[in-house]
């Protein structure tokens, strides 16, 4: 893999004394490497000669704990995966589960599950949008961001009861229904969503400061970046037009309108204006949901995978015992494995799970998109100036929780 | 003269405000030295080696054209100031003395010695 | 007057300019200009919490600048191992000193007339007295000299902290901080050039006197009339001297942490910053003393407003009125720049290293050494 990857230019180490380089630790406990990561970087004055990423700070064994897990019990978990979208977790793992057992949820589930995850998405894209602005010394635009998810993250937490750890998504189903106000509170909120974009895009996008700092850092190849595995924002800044919703739709995102943005440069100025052109685009497709959102129940009919409401489990013994089944022994899937994949903030969020036939997951893998994105930076940063690798870092997006599991 | 004295006392009164406040911090301030808190911040990790290396040169590039162009800064700042009266001879002068400066900085800007990579 | 009399007064005016003007509106600013005016334009309440005893409001926020001092006096003093303490001591103070040392030559108000002061060709004049150097610490001829002297200093209070720290994003710090102030100070002395050319004096208070000529017989001659481009080179070298942003790279806290005073806590740390701050209101009161017209209310003059060249003033006012107005617009021009500063801080990002360098040294330079030639060659003209 190494081979197909374009050279970098020669650094000519044999003759460089350690005198003439720093080595400077940047993180773990760094103001900008927020998610705790290290890097390991070797200065030529202010030029990046050699970056070595260290990840790991934050792992917690997700994997491993998810053996020892229910089907069902996996979902807290997955919340903390990517923590800024805890949706898109959640209904990605739902959706690699539900593709084991080859169940099909009703079609309000896929529809609600596209219009939440699209809020989740923009609330990701704020997050991502507003700290680069703030790391580049643009506190403002970073607090407007963040108002604008504290909003998303209301309509949230009226759905599923919490901001973060929402846990919401089911096998088969979700929790909950949409409430009854959703659609005006959406309503009110979409609104000040726009001007929201149009105000960061006034002071960033024409800012020739902002300017100045992202464009041509930060740069990667189409080349390079397929082989190192990028997906989501990042890849399409260079080129590549590859979504996941677009390329192997799911849920109801082959039913919606939407466009895929893709940049030219591959610098971080594209990725920037690749993620708010999908805010908007997230916009677009909540609305279109909202509007031809089906009726009916969110959850399949079936008493071995959903949970049976608490009135029948207190008064009919079938329902009892279906309560009682999935609580202590989990959702039974069949023996098989498959990997799913759906479109999270940051890229291809990949499950890879393999069930032998019981109530826990004998293997879950995930593919967190932050994983290959940062393994790339070294290629991103090197050759840059120490200050390039700020915008380079947030326009990434790495997220701890993700990248370490 | 008293000009002068009086800027003498307004930097005694300086140096005496920072001994007030240091020596405030000191008195009242509390002291446990440790291993670790007398490190170097390095992010959190131990750090390589110390700051004592050899420094881009770039900097003393930037000090050298300081120097030039400060140097010809403060010949210009008399001028300027009796400009008036020199009329335009002293122009003439001043602008021979300019055109020098400007050939410099053409020069070293030709030169890369602007370039910052 | 004697000699103790005369000490007597200039440590008053010391104190008064130092103690009453510089520090508290230095740290009040950064308070009020600096935390509360950004809260307003981030939708936020901003510092609301600490109390004053006995009072239960949050005084929009004042409390809060006394508990953060008083709070540093109680941390504790850490020097890092390797670091050289005696440098590391001493910078603090070596960034504080400038800060204090360049008001002395800022005037407040025109100098004291103990006779009868009145106007002769939109300039005051003493009858019947002389003129008593009252508002200004010390009346230096080479008073605009003496400002880029000590504004050079300043250098190595940033220099000496980085370095001494023996830390590497300190020592980086130092040097970003140190190459940019040297940059910057080329532009700050060339863009004044045109201006002394026109003013013909470095003395600040004759400046501010000559600002008071009326161009036309009724356009003030501020600096910003007849040099508005050295005003923009002028304030974005004097921003960046006092590495404000969007100059602030050498403490840009994402990639460097917190630059040149990573590793300075309690007092010291406190130092360092009430120094950027006090420079910070130098900056602005610089700005209005040479381009603002500095203690001129336009159209005032000894004892009244003038509109024209008459004998007598137009709105006659008392000698006492003329200089509290005086004062008060020095000290709004002063509040302005001030709020200026914190209103790019809080709307434009920061620059990156190179590029500060490219704008001093391409762009503000050659613009300066432009304006310095026409402005001397437009004067060559006219006269």
């Amino acid at each position: 893999m190494k081979d197909n990857l374009s050279p970098l230019s020669p650094i000519d180490f044999d003759h460089m004394s350690s005198e003439d380089v720093m080595v400077l630790n940047m993180g773990p406990s760094h103001p900008a490497m927020h998610g705790t990561v290290r890097m390991v970087l070797t200065l030529d004055g202010e030029t990046v000669v050699k970056c070595d990423a260290e990840i790991g700070y934050l792992h917690r064994g997700f994997e491993k704990q998810c053996e020892n897990a229910t089907w069902t019990q996996v979902f807290p978990y997955t919340d903390r995966l990517n923590y800024v979208s805890p949706l898109l977790n959640n209904f990605g793992y739902a959706l690699a589960v539900e593709k084991l057992l080859e169940i099909e949820v009703p079609d309000r589930c896929n529809y609600v599950r596209t219009i939440l995850g699209e809020v989740s998405r923009l609330s990701d894209h704020f997050t991502c949008v507003g700290a680069g602005a703030l790391e580049l010394g643009a506190m403002s635009a970073f607090l407007y961001a963040i108002e604008a998810r504290e909003l998303l993250w209301d309509l949230v937490e009226e759905v599923t009861g919490a901001r973060l750890t929402v846990t919401y998504a089911r096998v088969g189903g979700l929790k909950d229904d949409l409430t009854e106000d959703f659609p005006e509170r959406w309503a009110a909120v979409e609104p000040r969503l726009h001007s929201t974009i149009d105000r960061l895009d006034r002071m960033m996008t024409k800012n020739r400061v902002f300017m100045d700092r992202m464009q041509g850092t930060g740069v990667i190849s189409p080349e390079d970046a397929i082989n190192y595995g990028f997906t989501g924002p990042v890849l399409r800044s260079t080129g590549v037009a590859y979504d996941v919703r677009k390329d192997h739709p799911y849920f109801a995102y082959d039913r919606v309108d939407f466009d895929v943005p893709v940049g030219t440069t591959g610098d971080n100025f594209d990725r920037y204006l690749v993620r708010v052109e999908e805010m908007r685009q997230s916009i677009r497709i909540i609305n279109q949901a909202l509007r031809d959102l089906p009726d009916g129940p969110v959850s399949v009919d079936d008493p071995r995978i959903m949970l049976p409401e608490k009135e029948a489990v207190y008064n009919t013994i079938e329902s009892m015992i279906a309560h009682f089944k999935i609580i202590f022994e989990g959702v039974q899937v069949p023996a098989g494995e498959v990997y799913s994949f759906t479109e999270a903030g940051n890229g291809e969020l990949g499950f890879y799970i393999v069930s032998n036939g019981t109530g826990k997951p004998w293997k879950l893998r995930v593919r967190p998109p932050c994983l290959y994105l940062m393994g790339g930076i070294d290629r991103m940063v090197e050759g840059g100036m120490v200050a390039d690798i700020i915008p380079t870092f947030d326009t990434i997006n790495m997220i701890g929780g993700e990248i370490d599991r | 003269m008293i000009d002068y004295v009086a800027i003498l006392m307004l930097g005694l009164v300086g140096v005496a405000m920072c001994a007030t406040v240091v020596a405030l911090s000191v008195l009242f301030g509390p002291r446990n030295p440790s291993r670790w808190k007398g490190t170097a911040y390095e992010s959190g990790s131990e750090p390589f080696g110390d700051a004592r290396i050899r420094l881009d040169v770039k900097y003393y590039m930037i000090a050298i054209s300081f120097i030039m162009f400060d140097v010809e800064a403060v010949f210009l700042l008399p001028w300027a100031v009796v400009a008036k009266d020199y009329g335009a001879y002293g122009f003439v002068v001043a602008m021979v003395f300019v055109t020098i400066l400007v050939v410099g900085l053409v020069y070293e800007w030709q030169k890369g010695g602007l370039e910052w990579d | 007057m004697d000699l103790v009399w005369e000490l007597l007064i200039i440590l008053l005016k010391i104190v008064v300019v130092v103690l009453l003007f510089a520090f508290p509106i230095g740290s009040l600013m950064t308070l009020l200009g600096d935390r509360k005016q950004s809260s307003l334009i981030q939708n936020r309440i901003g510092p609301n919490r600490a109390r004053l005893p006995g009072i239960n409001h949050p005084l929009v926020g004042i409390p809060h600048f006394l508990a953060d001092g008083l709070k540093m006096i109680f941390k504790e003093d850490i020097i890092p191992r390797q670091a050289n303490r005696f440098w590391h001591t001493l910078a603090p103070a070596i960034s504080l000193f400038p800060a204090i040392a360049l008001w002395a030559v800022i005037p407040f108000s025109d100098h004291y007339c103990t006779g009868t002061a009145t106007m002769v060709d939109y300039r005051d004049v003493c009858v019947d007295g002389a003129f008593y150097n009252l508002f200004s610490i010390s009346n230096l001829e080479a008073g605009l000299l003496y400002v880029f002297a000590i504004s050079a200093v300043s250098v190595y209070g940033a220099a000496i902290a980085g370095w001494a720290s023996n830390s590497k994003f300190s020592l980086l710090g130092g040097l970003r901080s140190s190459a940019q102030m040297i940059s910057y100070e080329v532009t700050m002395g060339l863009s004044l050039a045109g201006i002394l050319i026109i003013y013909g004096t470095l003395n600040l208070n004759e400046m501010v006197v000559v600002q008071g000529q009326l161009l036309w017989d009724w356009l003030p001659m501020w600096g910003i009339v007849v040099q508005p481009l050295a005003f923009f080179l002028f304030l974005a070298a004097m921003m960046a001297e006092t590495k404000r942003a969007p100059f602030d790279v050498p403490e840009g806290e994402s990639e460097i942490v917190a630059g040149y005073f990573t590793e300075f806590s309690s007092m010291k740390f406190a130092v360092i910053q009430l120094s950027e701050y006090v420079a910070t209101v130098f900056v602005g009161s610089l700005v209005s003393t040479v381009f603002l017209g500095g203690w001129q209310v336009p159209w005032l003059y000894g004892d009244g407003f003038y509109f024209g060249n008459t004998d007598e003033p137009s709105i006659p006012l008392p000698y006492w009125l003329v200089i509290v107005l005086r004062v008060g617009s020095f000290s709004i021009k002063t509040l302005f720049i001030l709020w200026l500063q914190f209103m790019l801080r809080w709307t434009l990002p920061r620059f990156r290293y190179d590029q500060i360098m490219t704008l001093g040294w391409k762009i503000l330079l050659p613009l300066s050494l432009a304006n310095l030639v026409i402005t001397a060659f437009v004067v060559l003209v006219l006269l």
